[in-house]
Order: structure tokens, then sequence, then C-alpha cells
């Protein structure tokens, strides 16, 4: 999957969590959209894990800043095969 | 395998695919606000759709909306771990159930103080229940492996805990405090010998969740047995620690929609809204094959056959449901006598009749026979619980019916005892001896209930089925099926005329005659071919139907007109004038008495060996809601062929 895909993917995960439409880009992020809370990142990174099939480490979610850094782990991780 | 029936809430009917799309479209004004909300919220729906669906009732509120009938209630939810999530989830799955939420959450690991203080949001917010919500690693649960002593001392010490929080809320918030049982780790280590080792981990929280529930079973408040609802779906599942790490969820994420409904159903066990019938189809749901066609010696009900043994578990299911007051109803396409016989004198059986309190086997919808049985027993249609294997029906009685619980079972027989137990409809917070005679106090001697009249609109359910039914004449590729069909079918058959292959390869090259194999398909798949026919010439310009049978799975469906319009549409353009149909009368085949008469045919004769009909052929049939394929051709069949089931 290329980074394309990735993006194209993630919208659907970020309208259905989010519940608003959003443009991904790589400098998203909970900032830019107020239903973005705390709670909801949660739900975003769980539900993620669940439609890429991969599981990240706390430290890695914790250091993720905006969209882009999502999307570079998602890639990274699928490359790695788990 | 089975922790997904659990996780998904697999009776739950699945999630529609565009849920967003109908979220956004509910209209906030709307007088059937509550009831399309209850319908959604009655799917199969993860975390986000649930959240969803609270939002949407949020923003509803937050414009005045009151929602009526759903009954108001006030949660506050306070206990270990990140509690945020649940509440959103428990104000959509409260739809389900008929409540509509609010939900109060305390701080973060604040037990007691949320409960003691004054300017606590919970208190303020004067709730009518508290859901506590307990971890392990945060209850003062610790001793030394071997010393029973200090595990007492460690089990009363954080039983103690909890009844003084219990004791706040009592005092503090006038409410009722729902107070779970303690899930323990999946890790142990001491391998077997924690459950037995005095102050080990398993010890202690056995030991807790004992002393727990025999002193909630005691007072006013309710126990919610989360340790055995992590149990059936497996620790290892229900504790995630990648989820505690990241975001100190209490378990993981995936059984919020699980837990959620066990919250909500015993908040309806609370206010006396658990379900109290079960009404039963009987045909491949309570046996295995269908008793007018396979009669008493052909249906599958036995010890020692896999699908036989799986039968049996849904009637022990039943006949335990009964013996704790849970009434037992039957509601089955059937002769009433022919069914009514299999629980006279089928020595497998295990129900009986006088297990069955009412008992309505006819050709009528089911639908009406549900209103029927609730109205007989002098219950809301909210009482009912109606298991039937096929998806038509449970479709038919959803829409016509939503206040029914009408539980998917998937397609394996196997799972059906199980898939109704997970539902809980019949869950209760207390049990009395009133309850346990329940089931005694009516009238046990299986009454046919008097039938009301059919009100709801079943020609747009038919519709919404998309249903097509496909003609073709006889040929090589359906020839097994339709000697099949010919040799078995006993109820929906006109003549009882049995016939060969040989006959049938005669047939499918006889010029003089028309032949018809249909089949029908539908939104939930293919139900293979489910009606032929076959008609003889009897002269220049007249046609006999020699044979005509059905499926009685595919009744009230608009079939028989279809074909109807089918062989008249045939006869005409043969030159034909008059349509004769006869009905030879068997012990099976009463329900299609008046199959011709229903069909707009003229009586010609009538004698006790047989009725003979005719119709005009350029009458007009009203068609049913349904596309119509023909395939003329092998090729084309064999197509089909290769989609449908084949049979030996």
């Amino acid at each position: 999957m290329d980074r394309q895909a990735i993006t194209s993917r993630l919208k659907t995960i970020f309208e259905n969590v989010l519940d608003v439409d959003v443009e991904i880009t790589p400098e998203l992020s909970a900032k830019d959209v107020p239903e973005w809370d705390s709670l909801t990142h949660v739900r975003l990174i769980v539900t993620v894990e669940k439609e890429f099939k991969v599981r990240f480490a706390a430290a890695e979610v914790s250091a993720l800043k905006n969209t882009g850094d999502l999307i570079d782990l998602i890639e990274r991780r699928l490359h790695q095969g788990r | 395998m089975s922790t997904e029936l659990y996780r998904e809430l697999k009776w739950l009917p699945r999630a529609p695919g565009d849920l967003t799309e109908r979220v956004r479209g509910l209209d906030p004004l709307s007088p059937s606000l509550a009831s399309d909300l209850r319908t959604l919220a009655t799917h199969s729906l993860d975390v986000n759709g649930l959240t969803r669906l609270a939002r949407f009732v949020s923003r509803a509120r937050s414009t005045g909306r009151t929602l009526e009938p759903l009954t108001p209630l006030r949660i506050g939810l306070i206990g270990h771990g990140t509690l945020d999530l649940l509440a959103p989830a428990l104000i959509a799955t409260g739809l389900r159930h008929g409540f509509l939420l609010d939900v109060t959450v305390g701080k973060y690991d604040q037990l007691l103080q949320s409960v003691l203080s004054p300017d606590s949001p919970v208190v303020a917010a004067q709730p009518d229940l508290i859901l506590l919500s307990l971890d392990w690693r945060a209850l003062p649960l610790t001793a030394a492996p071997g010393d029973a002593e200090g595990g007492a001392v460690a089990i009363e010490r954080a039983v103690a805990f909890i009844d003084q929080t219990r004791e706040a809320i009592a005092a503090n918030c006038k409410a009722t405090a729902i107070v779970p049982t303690v899930a323990p780790p999946a890790e142990s280590v001491f391998g077997s010998l924690e459950r037995a080792l005095p102050g080990t981990r398993r010890w202690l929280i056995d030991g807790f969740n004992r002393e727990m529930g025999r002193r909630v079973a005691t007072s006013t408040d309710i126990l919610l047995d989360v340790a055995a609802i992590a149990e059936t779906v497996g620790l290892a599942e229900w504790h995630d620690h990648h989820q505690w790490n990241l975001a100190k969820l209490p378990f993981a994420e995936a059984f919020i929609p699980l837990y959620a409904d066990h919250v909500c159903r015993t908040l309806a066990a609370l206010r006396g809204r658990s379900r109290r019938v079960l009404v039963l189809d009987l045909d491949n749901t309570v046996w295995g094959g269908v008793i007018g066609d396979d009669g008493l010696g052909g249906i599958v009900l036995a010890q020692g056959d896999a699908t036989g043994e799986a039968h049996l578990a849904v009637q022990r299911m039943a006949l335990d449901l009964r013996s704790r007051g849970i009434v037992l109803a039957v509601c089955s396409k059937n002769t009433d006598e022919v069914a009514r016989e299999v629980f006279r004198s089928h020595p497998e059986m295990l129900l009986r009749e006088q297990h069955i309190a009412v008992f309505q086997a006819n050709w009528n919808d089911k639908a009406t026979n549900l209103r029927s049985i609730a109205s007989e027993l002098s219950l809301g249609l909210d009482s009912l619980v109606f298991l039937d294997d096929n998806p038509v029906e449970r479709g038919l009685v959803r829409t016509q019916l939503p206040q029914v619980a009408v539980p998917e079972i998937g397609t394996d027989p196997a799972e059906y005892s199980r898939t109704l137990a997970a539902a809980g409809y019949f869950d209760l917070i207390a049990f009395s001896e009133e309850d346990r005679k329940r089931a005694e106090f009516y009238d046990m001697n299986a009454r046919r209930a008097t039938l009301r009249a059919q009100t709801g609109d079943i020609q747009s359910y038919l519709a919404s089925l998309q249903m097509e039914i496909t003609f073709a004449p006889f040929d090589a590729t359906g020839r097994a099926r339709i000697v099949q069909l010919i040799n078995k079918s006993n109820q929906f058959n006109l003549t009882t005329r049995r016939y060969t292959a040989a006959d049938v390869e005669r047939l499918e090259a006889d010029p003089q005659s028309l032949t018809l194999q249909v089949r029908l398909t539908d939104i939930y798949g293919d139900n293979g071919m489910i009606s032929v026919v076959i008609c003889r010439a009897a002269g220049q310009t007249t046609w006999e139907i020699d044979t005509w049978l059905m499926s009685c799975r595919v009744l009230g469906r608009g079939v028989e007109q279809m074909v109807l319009r089918e062989i008249l549409d045939a006869a005409r353009a043969a030159g034909v004038t008059t349509l004769i149909g006869r009905y030879i009368p068997t012990e099976r085949n009463a329900l299609v008495k008046d199959h011709y008469s229903n069909l707009g045919f003229k009586p010609v004769s009538a004698t006790s060996e047989e009725t003979v009909w005719s119709l005009d052929t350029t009458t007009h049939i009203e068609p049913a809601p349904m596309t119509i394929g023909r395939t003329g051709g092998e090729q084309d069949v064999q197509v089909r062929e290769a989609q449908a089931p084949t049979h030996a």
C-alpha cells in the first residue's frame, strides 16, 4: 500500500471517527478539528490499528505530531510486515 | 469464531453500510425520531457507530427535543480507568433498550471522591443509578501467597471499600449502585495452583467476587457480573495491555458495545422490561427438516446426529427458560395437526404440547400470528422474542413489529441456542418464586389464538426483498432437483403426482407439454428451485395443470401469482384459451385447497376425490413486486446451477 492509498483510507477513517468531512494533509492535526479531542484521538488510533491490522507502541503514538507522522508510521509498520 | 458472536453482538442485524448517511439523514423534528433512533441502535454497531448516534442524540436534545416514548434515566459512571469512551456507547445502547440516558462521568480513578464531595459533577447530576467500574489493579487486593488469613483480610478490606462507596452513593446521591465483579487478569504466576492457593491474585479476586455478590444480592443495589462477561469472551481478549498503556482503557475497546449492552439489559430488567415469552418457529428451528414434507420419520431430531443434537439443544434451552418462568409459544407455517403430531408422538422431542402456552401453526404471515400470541397472553409485543431460522421471516417481523426482539441466529443450528442466550433478552436482576411459576400461570393447553386482521404493509416489505424470479423449462441440469421436488413435496402440491427421472426426461422433449422450473433470489440470497409446474395439452385450445408444487419457504411472497402469469402468457402464445386446474386432496395438502379459487379460477366440478377448476387465459393476474428472468437454454441454467446449492 502506497502513501496515496493509506491517505485515502485514512480519510474514510477520520470521517467515520470524527463525524465531519476532513481534507487529509500531512500538516493536519488535532488543533485543526474541534471534534478531535483526546478521547476521539484514542478512538482514532484504535480504529487505525484495526483497519490497517497494525499495532503501535505507546511511545510511537505519543510522538505523533500530525497526520503526516501517522501516515509515516502506518507505512513503516506495513512494510515491516507487522 | 465464538468470541465474535459476543464482540460483534451478532444477534443484532449487521449495521447498514450507509450508517453515516442514515444518521445524517435523521430529521431532528420528525415525530418518529425516537423509534427511528431505536431502530438504528438495534444493529450491531462498533464504538464509532455508537458514538455517532450518541452525538446525534445530544444535538437533537440541545434543540429541546424530548424523545418520547424513550424513558429518561440519569447514570453516573465512576471508577477505575478511562471511562469517557463508555458514555456515548451507553447512550446509544440505551436507545436500543428504550432509554434516553444522561451519563455523567466521574473524575479519573476517583471512586469515593466522586460520590462524597458535594461539588462532584456526579453528585450534582442527581443520578438515578451509579455504575461502578472496578479494575483489579486499583483494588487493595494484595496478600502473600499461602497466607490465608492475610488474604481474607485483604478481601474484607476491598469489599469494605466498595461498601463504603455504596453507602456514600445511597446517602449523597439517593441512587442505586450497579456493582461489578472484577475480571481476573489472564496471567498467572502459579498456573493451576493460583485458583487453590490462598493469597494469590486469582484466589483473592475469586473471593472478592463471591463476597461482593453475596452482599449486593442482599441489598437494594444490583450486581453486574463483568467477570462472567470477560470469561465468556476470554480474559486474554478482554484485557488489552496495549490499550491500557495507551489510554488506560479498563478493557479492550472492541468489547465496549458488549459491555454497554449488558449494562442496558440490567437497566431494562430493573424497569421490568425483560422479555417474557419465547416464540419458536418449528421447521429447521426446533427440529431439522420440514415436517409437512419430510414426515415424522424424516425430520432430524435424534441423539447422536449432529444436526439433531443441535435442534435438541434449542429445545433444552427453551425448557430451561420455561423452568425459570419464560412462557413458550409456537409460531409456524404448518398445518396445525401435522405440527402438533410431532409434539405428541415423536419420541425424541423434549418439548411437549403442555409446555406451549399458545400454539399457532397455520399459513398466515408471522407478524399476524405474533400479534395474536401477544394478545392471547395479554402481554405487549415488547415481551416477545421470536426465534426463526428463516431470514425473510425475521426481516418481515422486524419491519412489521419492531417491538418484537428477533435475533439473527446465523445458519448453523449448533449456534442457535448460544446466540439466543448471548442476547440476554430474559436477564433478570432478581428472581422470585412467582417468576419461577409464571410459565404455569398461563393455561398450558397449547391454545390457538384468535387471529387478528393483518394491518402492516406487507407489499412494501416484499418490494424491499428485491426478489427475482426465474423461469426455465425442464432440462437435464435441473432434472435431479425437479425429480426430488416432485417426489418430496407434500404440502404445496396440488395433485401430488410422483414422477421418475425418466418421466421428467421425456417431458423435457415433449412439445405437447409446458414445463417450468422456477427459482427465486432475494436480498438474503438464492432460494434455489422453489416451484415446479407441468401443463399438458387437453384438447386443441385447453391446457391442464398436471403438476403444480412449491416450497413452503416462499409462501406469502406472490410467487403463485407470478407463476400463473407465466403459464397464462405461454398458454396464450400457444393459442390456448382455457386453463384447467385440479386439486386432489391428500392428508398433507389442505394448505392448497383454495389455491385455484384464490387465484380466480371458476369451479367446474367437485367430488371428495378432487375439485376441478378452469380459468380463461385472458384473465389479468396482478403481478407481485419482483423482477422476472427467463432462461431457455441449457447454458444459462448451468451458470445459475453453479450458484445454487446442489441437491443429491
